[in-house]
C-alpha cells in the first residue's frame, strides 16, 4: 500500500473530530514493568492534557518515570513484559489499544520524539541525508528529487551551516549539537502535531543547551505543534514551558501554569528542586541544597507519600496515607501533599522537624551535607 | 591508507613465514628426503636429486631459490613412484595441477558459502526479531544440533543415501560448468550441502546475538519513533552494524576452506586443493606441498585483507578512524 | 568441519542478557528499561544434567570396558556377519561380525585419550603463551601474536595431516607411536587457538584495576599472574576445552578418513566410521550401522560438550554483565 493511500486512510481514522478540542488528553496513564521482584510501576495514575502549540514541561529525577512516561503514552514500549492501563486520547482518538503497525500511522506523522543522546539516535552507518529523507519518502511519498530539496530546507532551518555538504556526511563526522540538530530535523520531517523532547539538551554542552531549547522552541511556533519537553532540570523548562508537571516515583505530584509554580509552589519536593539550583546572585562557596536520599523502589515503594523518607516537612500522616491530587487556589494548579509549602501547616510541620533536628530538614533549609548523607543512609 | 598499507605489510610477512616454515619442513623430515620424494630411483639418481633441489646448500639459499621459481610460475615437481624425473624435464608439474584443482575449489568454497549466507542471514535476523519466541527457540536448537554433526558424517551420509541408495545423484566427480551445467550443479550438490550445514548454524547464531544486541539501541527506537515497518528497521538500518562477526567469521572460513575442505573432496571425489594436499602429503611430496601450503596461506591473507576492506566498507566510522589514524 | 564458536575476544562481544526485565533504577541512562532473554544465565537445565551424565557414561563405560557385560571388539559371529540392530547387539555388527556396540565402547577409549591429552597439551602451552601475550603485551605480544597468526594461516586438519604423515605414517607403526603424533600434531595445531583467546581474556582482565592495584603494592608480575589474573581467565580456557575436545574429536575423525589416524588394530570412533565407510559403497549387504552407530555417539557426545562448554562461558564471562 503506498504511503500517500495509507495517509488517505489514516486521516478518515484520525478524522478530526470537531469536539475534540485537546491534541492530548492523557487520563489515569499507569505503566508497569514485570520484573523477577515483581510489578514495577513506572508510571502511576498519570492524568493532563496540552492543546496545540503549546509547551507542557515534565520535570523530575532520574527514576522518576518521565522517560517511560513519554514513550508510553507515544507506544514504543515493548509489548512483552509490560503493562500498559488508562487513556491515551490524541485528537480525540484512544490510542492505547492499537497494535503496533497502527501506531505506524502516527509515528514520525502525527507524533514524533527526539531522544537524548544524539550519538546514539542516528544510526551510524547511514548518512545524515537517508535518514531524513527516509521518512520523507516512506510517509509522504516524495520522489528523490522532492525529498532532497525539503531534507536541505530542514537542515536550513534547524540552523545548520553548509546543509548540502551535511546531506552526504555521517553522524559522527558532526559535532554534538548539530547532531541533535539532524535529530530534530529528523523528527519534525513529516510535520507532526506533538513532539516529545525527551532530555534533548542533557548530552550536550551548556552553550549549546540553549540554542537547541531555542530552536526547539521556533520550530514549535511555526508549526504550530504541541511540545512535551522532558528534563531533570526546572531552569530548562522555566522560559520555555506553559505548563510544568513534576513527576517523582511515576506520579505526578504538582503541576501547574509555569509562572503559578515559581511563584507559589505547593509541593516540597519541588521546592527542594528549585532551591537545589545555584544562583548567580550567591556568594561563592555558598553551600549548595541538596536533597537527600534516593528515589524508591519501584516494585515495593513505601506506604504514604512516596517522597516522606526525604521530605523537610514531613510528619506522621505522610509516611501512612497517601495525599490526593488537589487543585490549589489558582485554577489549573494541582499538588498532592499533606502540608504543602507556603502554608501554615506546612510552615508548622517544618519548624517541628528543624526543632528535632530531623536530618531530611536540616539537608533542605542549610544545606547541611552530613544531614543529607544520614538521609541517603536512612533511606 | 596507511593502516591498510600496514595491514598488507602484516599479511606479506605472515606469509613469508608460512612459506618459510614449509620449507623448512625438508629439512626437518626423519631420513632422507630424496628417498621419500623418489623412492624408486638409483643412489646416483637422488644424488641429482639433491643438487637440484640446492638441499645441500644453505636454508636461505634454498628458499629465496623457491620464490623466485615462484615468482616465475615454477611450483615445483613432481618426483614419480615410476622413476625419478628431473625437473628440468618434469611431465608432472605442481603448477599444472594446480591450474586443474584450484578453480575447482574455489568452486566449491564459494557455493558452500553462498548457501550457508542465503539461509543463515535471513534465519538470523528472523530469530533476533523474535528473541525468545517458540520460533526463536526452535531454530536455535535445531541449529545447535546442526552444528554437532561432522561434515564428513553428513557427507557419507548423504553420498550413501541420496547418491547410491535413490541415485539422485552421482556422488563422486567434478563436472565443469562449461561441459554441463546441470551436471555441475547435481554433482556439487551434496558436498555443498554437506559444508553448509554446520556453517548455517554458526552464521546464524552469530547474527542472531549481533542483531538482538543492535535492537537495543537507541537509534533502532528512534527508527521506530519514524514510523518505519519492522522489514524496513531490520534490513536496512539493523543489519549493516550487526553484520561484523559475521563477516570476520565468514572471512575467516573462506580462507580455511580453501584446502581445508579435505575430508569432503576425499569423499566424494573431487579433486581440488584438498585433495591435491592430502595426496602430496601421503605420497611424500614434499617439494609439491612446500607450494600448496603457499597457494593456501595467499589464499587467507588475501581473504584477510579483503575482509579488512569490508569493514570499512560496512562501518564508515572505520573508515574515517583509519583515515585520521 | 564444526567450528566451535568464535573466540569472544576477537568479536564484539554480546550484551550480557538477564531474564525478565530490568527495573528502573537510579542510573540516569538508560531510562528505559530493555526485554531482555533468559538464553544466557543457561542454568545446568535438564539438558545439561543429560549432557553430563552422557558424558560420565561414555567416559567410565570406556575406562570399564573390559567389565562390562559386552563381547570383545575383535570377537567375530561370523555367522551374523553384517545383521542389523538386534536385542542381543544392540548396535548391529560389522562385516566381519564384529559387535559395534563394544567397538564403539571400546573405541571411545582411543577417540577419548587422544582428545583429552591434545587438547591438555594445546591448554598447557597454548595458556601459558597466552597469559604472557596478554599481560606483558609489548613486543613479545607481537611476536606471540604473529606466531599464532603463521599458524593459523594453514588449516588445522592439513597443518595435524602433514605433521602425522611426516613423522608416523609407516603402515607398520605402533598404535602408541600413531597416538602420540596425533596427540602432538592435534595439540601443536591447537596452541594458536588457545593462545589467542587465553590472551584475549588475559588482555581484558589486565587491564581490570584489581591488576593496577596489586601491581602498585609491588608484586611480582609473575605472582600477579597467578594469583589474580589465572584464576579469572581459567573459566574461558575452560569453556574452551570442552568445546576444544568435541573438535578434536571430530578431526580425529577426518583424519581417519585420510588414513592417518588411530590404526585400525584398534578401534577409534574414527577409524571405525573410515573403515565403514567402505561399507557404504557395497550395493550387497551393505552395513549402514558400521557408519551410524560410531556417528550418533560422536554426535551426541560432541553435543553433550558443547551444551557445557557454553553453560560454562555464559555462567563466566563476566565481561558483558552489569560491572
Amino acid at each position: 500500500m503506498s504511503p500517500l493511500r495509507r495517509r488517505k486512510e489514516v486521516s478518515r481514522t484520525i478524522a478530526a473530530k470537531p469536539s475534540a478540542a485537546r491534541l492530548l488528553e492523557v487520563n489515569e496513564l499507569n505503566t508497569a514493568f514485570k520484573t523477577p521482584r515483581g510489578l514495577a510501576r513506572a508510571v502511576n495514575n498519570v492524568s493532563f492534557v496540552l492543546d496545540r502549540g503549546k509547551t507542557l514541561g515534565i520535570v523530575g529525577e532520574s527514576g522518576s518515570g518521565k522517560s517511560v512516561l513519554s514513550r508510553s503514552i507515544m507506544g514504543l514500549l515493548p509489548k512483552q513484559n509490560v503493562v500498559r492501563d488508562g487513556s491515551v486520547l490524541f485528537d480525540g482518538n484512544e490510542i492505547t489499544h492499537l497494535s503496533n503497525s497502527a501506531m505506524r500511522e502516527f509515528w514520525g506523522t502525527e507524533m514524533a520524539m527526539v531522544f537524548q543522546d544524539p550519538m546514539t539516535s542516528l544510526n551510524p552507518v547511514l548518512k545524515v541525508g537517508r535518514q531524513i529523507t527516509e521518512s520523507l519518502h516512506y510517509h509522504l511519498d516524495m520522489d528523490k528529487q522532492q525529498a532532497n530539496e525539503t531534507a536541505l530546507a530542514l537542515l536550513k532551518s534547524v540552523g545548520i551551516p553548509e546543509a548540502e555538504r551535511r546531506l552526504s556526511e555521517y553522524p559522527h563526522q558532526l559535532s554534538g549539537g548539530m547532531r541533535q540538530r539532524i535529530v530534530i530535523a529528523v523528527a519534525l520531517a513529516c510535520g507532526p502535531k506533538l513532539l516529545f523532547a525527551d532530555e534533548p539538551t542533557t548530552a550536550l554542552d551548556v552553550t549549546v543547551q540553549a540554542q537547541i531549547l531555542n530552536l526547539l522552541q521556533q520550530q514549535q511556533r511555526e508549526r504550530d505543534m504541541a511540545m512535551v519537553l522532558v528534563t531533570h532540570d526546572l531552569g530548562v523548562v522555566a522560559g520555555r514551558a506553559d505548563e510544568i508537571a513534576v513527576m517523582y516515583a511515576g506520579q505526578i505530584v504538582e503541576r501547574a501554569p509555569t509562572r503559578v509554580l515559581f511563584a507559589q509552589m505547593r509541593m516540597p519536593y519541588t521546592e527542594g528542586l528549585l532551591k537545589s539550583i545555584p544562583k548567580l546572585e550567591q556568594a561563592s562557596h555558598t553551600r549548595m541544597q541538596i536533597i537527600g536520599g534516593r528515589p524508591p523502589d519501584l516494585v515495593s515503594p513505601p506506604p504514604g507519600c512516596k517522597f516522606a523518607p526525604r521530605c523537610a516537612y514531613a510528619q506522621a500522616k505522610c509516611h501512612s496515607e497517601e495525599p490526593p491530587l488537589v487543585e490549589a487556589d489558582s485554577p489549573g494548579h494541582y499538588f498532592k501533599c499533606w502540608f504543602p509549602v507556603g502554608t501554615p501547616e506546612g510552615k508548622d510541620a517544618l519548624e517541628r522537624n528543624l526543632a528535632a533536628k530531623l536530618p531530611q530538614a536540616l539537608a533542605a533549609v542549610g544545606g547541611d551535607t552530613n544531614a543529607a548523607a544520614k538521609v541517603e543512609a536512612e533511606v | 591508507m596507511r593502516a591498510v598499507i600496514q595491514r598488507l605489510v602484516q599479511l606479506v610477512v605472515v606469509l613469508l613465514l608460512v612459506t618459510a616454515f614449509t620449507a623448512l619442513l625438508l629439512d626437518l623430515v626423519p631420513g632422507d628426503v630424496t628417498n621419500s620424494l623418489a623412492p624408486v630411483s638409483t643412489p646416483a639418481q637422488r644424488q641429482e636429486l639433491r643438487h637440484e633441489l640446492k638441499l645441500d646448500r644453505p636454508f636461505l639459499t634454498r628458499y629465496a631459490d623457491w620464490v623466485n621459481g615462484v615468482a616465475h610460475g615454477d611450483l615445483g615437481c613432481y618426483y614419480g613412484t615410476s622413476g625419478y624425473t628431473s625437473a628440468k624435464t618434469c611431465p608432472d608439474k605442481v603448477a599444472d595441477r594446480v591450474k586443474d584443482a584450484l578453480p575447482v575449489s574455489l568452486t566449491l568454497m564459494f557455493y558452500a558459502q553462498l548457501l550457508a549466507l542465503v539461509i543463515a542471514i535471513p534465519l538470523g535476523v528472523a530469530t533476533a526479531y523474535r528473541a525468545g519466541s517458540l520460533f526463536d527457540k526452535g531454530v536455535n536448537t535445531l541449529a545447535f544440533g546442526l552444528l554437532a554433526i561432522p561434515n564428513f558424517v553428513l557427507g557419507l551420509v548423504l553420498a550413501y543415501y541420496v547418491g547410491v541408495k535413490l541415485n539422485w545423484v552421482d556422488p563422486t566427480g567434478y563436472v565443469d560448468f562449461g561441459q554441463d551445467p546441470v551436471a555441475h550443479f547435481q554433482q556439487l550438490a551434496l558436498p555443498v550441502i554437506s559444508l553448509a550445514v554446520g556453517q548455517v548454524a554458526v552464521y546464524m547464531r552469530l547474527l542472531r546475538s549481533d542483531m538482538i544486541a543492535t535492537l537495543q539501541e537507541d537509534f533502532v527506537t528512534m527508527a521506530r519513533a519514524k514510523g518505519l515497518s519492522p522489514a524496513r528497521i531490520l534490513w536496512r538500518h539493523a543489519l549493516r552494524p550487526s553484520s561484523l562477526t559475521l563477516l570476520t567469521v565468514a572471512g575467516l572460513n573462506v580462507g580455511a576452506l580453501i584446502g581445508g575442505a579435505v575430508v569432503i573432496e576425499n569423499i566424494f571425489v573431487i579433486h581440488g586443493m584438498g585433495f591435491l594436499i592430502a595426496d602430496a602429503i601421503v605420497r611424500r611430496q614434499y617439494v609439491a606441498l612446500q607450494s600448496y601450503v603457499a597457494i593456501l596461506a595467499l589464499g587467507y591473507v588475501a581473504v584477510n585483507f579483503l575482509v579488512d576492506i569490508l569493514y570499512a566498507v560496512l562501518d564508515p566510522r572505520i573508515r574515517h578512524a583509519r583515515a585520521v589514524a | 568441519m564444526p567450528e566451535p564458536l568464535p573466540e569472544t575476544a576477537d568479536v564484539p562481544s554480546s550484551r550480557a542478557v538477564e531474564a525478565g526485565v530490568q527495573t528502573l533504577t537510579l542510573e540516569t541512562t538508560p531510562p528505559i528499561p530493555v526485554v531482555v532473554e533468559k538464553s544466557a544465565t543457561k542454568k545446568l537445565g535438564i539438558v545439561g544434567w543429560i549432557a553430563i551424565i552422557w558424558i560420565v557414561t561414555i567416559v567410565g563405560s570406556a575406562i570399564f570396558a573390559s567389565l562390562l557385560w559386552i563381547p570383545r571388539p575383535d570377537q567375530k559371529f561370523l555367522a551374523l556377519a553384517g545383521d542389523g540392530p538386534s536385542l542381543a547387539h544392540p548396535f548391529g555388527l560389522d562385516s566381519i561380525g564384529q559387535d559395534m556396540l563394544s567397538r564403539v565402547v571400546y573405541g571411545a577409549r582411543a577417540s577419548l585419550l587422544v582428545s583429552v591429552a591434545s587438547v591438555l597439551f594445546g591448554l598447557v602451552f597454548g595458556g601459558i603463551l597466552g597469559l604472557i601475550a596478554g599481560y606483558y603485551r609489548g613486543r613479545i605480544d607481537t611476536l606471540l601474536s604473529y606466531t599464532f597468526n603463521v599458524f593459523l594461516a594453514i588449516p588445522q586438519l592439513v597443518l595435524a595431516l602433514a605433521l602425522v604423515a611426516v613423522f608416523a605414517s609407516d603402515p607398520a607403526v605402533t598404535v602408541g607411536k600413531r597416538e602420540l603424533w596425533l596427540v602432538i600434531a592435534i595439540g601443536l595445531v591447537s596452541i594458536p587457538i588457545i593462545g589467542r583467546i587465553t590472551r584475549a581474556a588475559t588482555l581484558a582482565w589486565s587491564q581490570r584495576e584489581f591488576v593496577l592495584a596489586a601491581r602498585s603494592m609491588g608484586a611480582k608480575n609473575r605472582r600477579i599472574i597467578v594469583r589474580d589474573v589465572l584464576p579469572n581467565v581459567l573459566p574461558a580456557m575452560f569453556s574452551i576445552s570442552l568445546l576444544g575436545i568435541a573438535v578434536v574429536i571430530v578431526l580425529e575423525g577426518g583424519l581417519s578418513i585420510l588414513g592417518v589416524g588411530v590404526p585400525t588394530s584398534t578401534p577409534s570412533w574414527g577409524n571405525l566410521i573410515a573403515t565403514g565407510r567402505n561399507e557404504l559403497t557395497k550395493i550387497v549387504g551393505a552395513a549402514p550401522q558400521v557408519i551410524f552407530a560410531p556417528s550418533i555417539v560422536i554426535f551426541i557426545t560432541v553435543l553433550s560438550l558443547n551444551y557445557l562448554g557454553d553453560v560454562v562461558r555464559a555462567r563466566f564471562d563476566v565481561r558483558d554483565s552489569a560491572l
